[in-house]
């Protein structure tokens, strides 16, 4: 019933983190935060992070926002949970060439393991700043900005 | 001379033939990934009958010139279409004068010029402009602005759980520092229609003017505003089926005799030396630069549009869109309406405890369906509400029921998506 293209772009596992976000929740041994926000449909997220030596060692986030954007944090919290700051950082280069269509999907989608669900996005170029507020938020978080990221 | 349109509708019965009207609209015959367009975004921007698209064309075609003091053909026959244009606009919302009817690019400017003009040389320190709570952002920043350089204040009329204003709390707000109430007539993100008539009536016991958001008021119902009483009207072409970029402001005689322009330059000027200028009169005073000639002409073609087929047949039939709308997408499961005041217009907002507005819109669109997501430029509205956004579906003279069912059939399985 629902479109193909939809489909790809509303994927299960998408679906499933929109309903029940994984790190969804304040970060008590936070010592970083940011708060992103996106004035186009006003979806706000606060992200949690605890890094120690340079390694994420937990992450969380609170917020609302559209499906994409909240399963696009969730995703995020999980894969990004004991990587390095410099590893965090490569990875949101290569998730947002995925949803912006200019990666070369053969040579490193492997590399994004679950985050390719969200390769769909790259069709829907309104739908970009949804899906990487949570990672620009997580940037400034890490910077230990303690602005407001935004995603213009 | 005089642009006149094909009548819109041939008009043997008093039925409201809305296929015969759409017929009208060549942009309806759009498919959307080979689904019928839905267009329900009509508070947003409202579509243009070949009529007006006709009259801007014809304009471009055989009568394009620089208006006023022109001596030759073309520049005559431009002047006098542009201020026919200006007697239909007159006439539409019952202004007692042409000179009282001012272009503007759209409502924007028309709040802004009454802000930076009006504002400017009546306000002091510890004044006071009255707003509602439910306004959009063209009529909170402008008055936000005049207030933080003349260290004047706003005040907000607060408004219940059901979008109306709560009348008591609007006298309390009047005082003799109140200096202005600026409202909307009808909310672009809740469909109230503001009881403005008993806002004007209280506000002149004390002598206050009233100006009137009117765009999204003159595009569905009669606008008259000698009964109304209110002091200054703003509204825009686009939302009423004419072009962008034009716009009305309405002001009594009195008020824009004794206001200072807003802009200068060309065709505000009576005389020019390096001393002193001496200003045009009205409406000219506040029409600085060339004005937007042909989207002016395009807007009264408008005009003559909904004229024909008669404000009160699409109050009636838009009237009836709002009640089947209302009743089809309160039977679609969690789908909660924002903005029930009894006086309503046809703009239904919308939201789902668990599905965010704009992955209702993607889906929506994959089935042609046009509706707005966001805030509405009403943030105020939704901090109200304590959401983020709402969906919203506003209707237009052209929409139809079976439209309507597209809507509330996409929505139940939207539903069952998430």
């Amino acid at each position: 019933m629902i479109d193909p293209q939809l489909r790809e772009l509303y994927q299960e596992v998408i679906l499933d983190h929109n309903k029940s976000p994984r790190n969804f929740k304040k970060l008590e041994t936070a010592n970083r935060t940011a708060e992103g926000y996106n004035p186009l449909c006003g979806d706000k997220i606060n992200i949690f992070l605890d890094v120690e030596d340079d390694v994420v060692k937990d992450i969380s986030f609170q917020g609302s926002g559209c499906a994409i954007s909240k399963a696009s944090a969730s995703l995020m919290s999980t894969i990004i949970k004991g990587k390095s700051v410099e590893e965090a950082k490569k990875l949101f280069e290569k998730f947002h060439d995925l949803i912006t269509g200019k990666l070369d999907e053969n040579i490193s989608i492997e590399e994004l393991g679950k985050l390719a669900v969200l390769s769909g996005v790259k069709e829907f170029p309104m739908r970009v700043k949804c899906a990487s507020l949570a990672w620009h938020t997580m940037l400034t978080a890490l910077k230990n900005e303690s602005k407001t990221a935004t995603t213009e | 001379m005089i642009v006149k349109p094909e009548p819109a509708v041939q008009e043997t019965n008093n039925i409201y033939d809305v296929y015969r009207i759409r017929e009208d609209f060549p942009i309806l015959k759009t498919k959307v990934r080979n689904k019928p367009l839905v267009y329900f975004d009509n508070a947003a921007t409202t579509q243009k009958p070949q009529q007006v698209i006709d009259t801007l064309s014809k304009y471009y075609n055989s009568m394009n010139a620089n208006i006023h003091r022109g001596v030759h053909y073309l520049s005559n026959i431009a002047t006098d279409a542009y201020e026919d244009a200006r007697i239909k606009v007159k006439n539409f919302i019952n202004a007692a004068s042409e000179k009282e009817i001012i272009f503007t690019k759209g409502t924007t400017e028309s709040i802004n010029l009454v802000a930076n003009s009006f504002g400017k040389s009546n306000l002091k320190e510890g004044d006071e402009i009255i707003i509602s709570n439910m306004e959009h952002h063209s009529n909170i920043v402008p008055w936000q602005l005049i207030c933080n350089e003349k260290k004047a204040k706003l005040k907000i009329i607060p408004i219940d759980d059901n979008g109306e204003i709560i009348f008591d709390e609007f006298v309390k707000l009047i005082s003799d520092k109140t200096k202005l109430i600026s409202i909307v007539y009808i909310s672009n993100s809740l469909g109230t229609i503001n009881p403005v008539k008993d806002i004007i009536e209280i506000a002149h016991k004390y002598d206050i003017p009233v100006l009137l958001d009117a765009a999204q008021t003159v595009n569905h119902k009669t606008v008259d505003v000698q009964k109304l009483d209110c002091d200054f009207l703003a509204f825009s072409g686009h939302k009423l089926y004419g072009p962008t970029g034009i716009g009305v402001l309405y002001g009594k005689e009195k008020f824009l005799e004794a206001m200072p322009p807003f802009m200068g330059g060309g065709d505000m000027i009576a005389k020019v030396t390096f001393e002193e200028t001496t200003y045009n009169e009205l409406p000219y005073k506040f029409e600085a630069g060339t004005s937007n000639i042909a989207d002016a002409i395009g807007l009264g073609s408008a005009i003559d549009y909904i004229t024909s087929i008669g404000m009160e047949k699409i109050f009636v039939h838009e009237a009836s869109l709002l009640e089947y709308a209302t009743q089809k997408l309160e039977e679609v499961p969690g789908l909660k309406i924002i903005g029930t005041a009894k006086q309503k217009s046809a703009v239904i907002s919308f939201v789902f405890d668990n599905i965010h507005p704009h992955d209702v819109g993607t889906f929506l669109d994959f089935e042609g369906v046009a509706v707005r997501t966001g805030h509405h430029c009403t943030q105020p509205v939704m901090q109200r509400y304590n959401i983020p956004a709402t969906s919203r579906a506003s209707f237009g003279l052209y929409n139809t029921t079976e439209e309507i069912d597209t809507l509330a059939d996409s929505l139940k399985r939207i539903v069952e998506v998430f």
